[in-house]
C-alpha cells in the first residue's frame, strides 16, 4: 500500500460480510432440514444427521456464525468510521476472522459427531470454548483499542452498544463455560442441578440480551440513520436507551425456568425484570422507526430501508411478546410449546436477520467499490420473500403453540388428561409443514442475496479508503 | 441456590462497572452535546470515501488526513 494517508481496514470487513451471507445460507439450510425432520421423521439419517445433533448446529450456525460475522463486520465498519481512525490491533484483527471461522468449522464437525456439553447455545466442548475466549478477548482488544485511538472525543452511541455486547458476551461465556474436562472431547459443568440451570439461563437469556439485542441495536443506530440519510430521531433517547437497557438486562434469565425447581422468588425476580425491559426496548424501537419521520417516502423505493425498518417492527413485536410470555400465568400456557419457538424466530428472523441483511446490503457496494447492489430488484424480491417467510413461520408457531398448551392442560370432568401427548403432536403436523415452508422462503431469500452479492463483487475494484478527517465542529 | 453467591456478586460488580463507565462518560463530557453527534455521523461522508475522495474533499480537510503509519499493511 502506498500513499500519504491512513486508510480504513476494510479487508476484514469484506471477509466477515461475505461469510455472513455464506453462513446465513448454511445455518438456515440446517434449520430447514430440521424443520423437515419434524414433518417427515424418516429424514433422520444415521446417528450423525438426526434432529438432536443438527438442532444445536442450526442454532449455533445462525446465532454465532451468521449473526456473529454480521456483528464483526458492522462493528468494525462503524467503529472505524465514527472514530475516524484505522482499526487498531495489527495481527489480532485477522486472528478474529480466522479464529472465528475455525470455531464455526469445529462446531460443524463436532455437533454431528455428538460431541456436546448439552448446555443450550453453549454446546461446544471445552477446547473450542477456550478458543472462543481467545478470539473474543482479541475482538475486545481490537474494538476498544480502536475506540482508545479515536480522533474525536465523542463516542457514538452505536459503539456503546457494540462495546457492551463485547464485554457482556465475554463475561457470560467465561462464567457459563466453567467446566471440568474429562477427555479432550468431554467435560462436565462446574455447576450441578438447579444451580447449573440457573447459570445456564443467566447465560442464555443474556446471550439474547447482549449478543442478539445490544449488538444488533448498535447496528441499528448506525445503519438506519445512514441509510435514511437522517440523524437518529432523538440522540438523547438513544443514550437513555443504552443505559436503561444495560442496567436492567442481567436478571431476566429465570423466566426460562418458571415452574421448575428454581426457587419461587428467583422466578418472580426474573419475571419482574423481564417486564421492566419492555420500556427501554420500546424506547429504542420507536427511536429507530421515528428516524424516518418526515421521510417516509424513502421506504417506498428503498428495499434496504425496508429491511431495516421492518426489522425494528419485529423487534418491537418480539420485545412486547417476550415480557408477556414471562408473566407466570401466560408462561403456564406457553412454556415448552412451539409458541416459544415462534417467539424466538420473530426475534431471530424478523429482527436479527433482517437488520443484519439490511446492514450487509448497505456495506457490500461500499466495500467493493460499486455505487449500488448489482440488482435492486433482487433486493426487493429478497425483502418480500423474507417477510412472507417470517410471517408464515411465526403465525404457524403461534397457532401450534397455543393449541399444544391448551391440549396439554385440558382435563376431563374426572380430572384425567383429555388428550395424550401424541395427539398434540398429530395436531401440530400441518403447522409444522407451514413453518417448514416459511423457513424455505427465508432460505431462498438468502440464496438470492448470495447471487446478488457475487454479482456485485464481480469486477468490483477493491480499494483502500482513506480515513476521513472529522467534520468541523459546529457549536 | 448457592449459585446466587456467584451470580449476585458478579452482577453487583458489573453494575458497579457500568456505574463507573457512566460516571466517566458524564465527567468526560460525552453527553454535553446530545444533538450534534446524531448529525455528525451523517457528515462523516463515506460516500465520498469510496474513490471519489479526491474530488469531493476540500483542501483543508485533506491536510487534516492522518499521516500514514508505516507499521500498517
Amino acid at each position: 500500500m502506498s500513499g500519504t494517508q491512513t486508510t480504513y481496514n476494510d479487508k476484514v470487513i469484506r471477509q466477515f460480510s461475505v461469510m455472513t451471507v455464506i453462513w446465513g445460507i448454511v445455518g438456515m439450510l440446517v434449520g430447514v432440514i430440521i424443520a423437515a425432520q419434524l414433518v417427515w421423521p424418516e429424514l433422520n439419517f444415521g446417528p450423525w444427521l438426526t434432529f438432536g445433533r443438527l438442532r444445536p448446529l442450526h442454532t449455533n450456525a445462525v446465532i454465532f456464525a451468521f449473526g456473529g460475522c454480521a456483528l464483526f463486520a458492522t462493528s468494525y465498519w462503524c467503529v472505524q468510521r465514527t472514530c475516524h481512525t484505522r482499526l487498531w490491533g495489527g495481527p489480532l484483527i485477522p486472528l478474529t476472522f480466522w479464529g472465528w471461522q475455525l470455531i464455526i468449522l469445529l462446531a460443524a464437525i463436532s455437533f454431528p459427531l455428538g460431541i456436546t456439553t448439552g448446555k443450550e447455545y453453549a454446546e461446544l466442548e471445552w477446547p473450542i470454548d477456550i478458543l472462543i475466549a481467545v478470539v473474543w478477548v482479541s475482538y475486545a482488544v481490537v474494538f476498544f483499542g480502536t475506540i482508545a485511538t479515536r480522533k474525536v472525543s465523542h463516542i457514538y452511541v452505536a459503539n456503546w452498544f457494540f462495546g457492551a455486547f463485547i464485554i457482556a458476551v465475554a463475561l457470560l461465556h467465561i462464567v457459563n463455560s466453567a467446566e471440568v474436562p474429562i477427555t479432550l472431547t468431554k467435560s462436565y459443568s462446574a455447576y450441578a442441578g438447579v444451580q447449573d440451570a440457573m447459570v445456564q439461563w443467566w447465560y442464555g437469556h443474556n446471550a439474547v440480551g447482549f449478543f442478539l439485542t445490544a449488538g444488533f441495536l448498535g447496528m441499528m443506530y448506525y445503519f438506519v440513520p445512514k441509510q435514511a440519510g437522517r440523524p437518529v430521531y432523538s440522540y438523547r433517547l438513544s443514550v437513555v436507551h443504552f443505559w436503561a437497557l444495560i442496567f436492567t438486562y442481567m436478571w431476566a434469565g429465570p423466566h426460562h425456568l418458571h415452574y421448575t425447581a428454581l426457587p419461587d422468588w428467583t422466578q418472580s425476580v426474573g419475571m419482574l425484570f423481564s417486564l421492566i425491559l419492555l420500556a427501554p426496548s420500546w424506547g429504542g424501537m420507536i427511536n429507530g422507526i421515528m428516524t424516518l419521520s418526515g421521510a417516509w417516502h424513502k421506504l417506498r423505493d428503498d428495499p434496504v430501508l425496508k429491511f431495516l425498518i421492518t426489522s425494528l417492527s419485529f423487534y418491537g413485536m418480539s420485545t412486547f411478546e417476550g415480557p408477556m410470555m414471562s408473566i407466570k400465568t401466560v408462561n403456564a400456557l406457553s412454556h415448552y410449546t412451539d409458541w416459544t419457538v415462534g417467539h424466538v424466530h420473530s426475534g431471530a428472523l424478523g429482527w436479527v436477520a433482517m437488520v443484519s441483511i439490511g446492514s450487509i446490503y448497505y456495506l457490500l457496494p461500499r466495500l467493493f467499490g460499486k455505487s449500488g447492489m448489482y440488482s435492486t430488484g433482487l433486493v426487493t424480491a429478497h425483502f418480500w420473500i423474507a417477510t412472507i417467510g417470517t410471517v408464515l413461520y411465526i403465525a404457524s408457531m403461534w397457532i401450534a403453540g397455543v393449541m399444544q398448551g391448551l391440549m396439554w392442560r385440558a382435563v376431563n370432568a374426572d380430572g384425567t388428561l383429555a388428550y395424550s401427548f401424541v395427539e398434540s403432536v398429530k395436531g401440530s403436523y400441518p403447522f409444522w409443514a407451514i413453518r417448514w415452508l416459511g423457513g424455505v422462503l427465508f432460505l431462498v431469500g438468502m440464496i438470492i442475496m448470495a447471487y446478488n452479492m457475487f454479482k456485485t463483487m464481480a469486477g468490483g475494484k477493491v480499494q483502500n479508503v482513506p480515513v476521513i478527517a472529522p467534520a468541523a465542529h459546529h457549536a | 441456590m448457592e449459585v446466587v453467591y456467584l451470580l449476585v456478586p458478579v452482577s453487583v460488580v458489573l453494575v458497579f462497572g457500568i456505574a463507573v463507565a457512566f460516571w466517566w462518560s458524564v465527567k468526560s463530557g460525552q453527553f454535553d452535546d446530545l444533538e450534534g453527534p446524531g448529525f455528525k455521523v451523517l457528515m462523516d461522508d463515506d460516500e465520498a470515501a469510496q474513490g471519489r475522495i479526491a474530488e469531493s474533499t476540500p483542501e483543508k480537510n485533506k491536510e487534516k488526513m492522518l499521516p500514514v503509519d508505516p507499521g500498517q499493511p
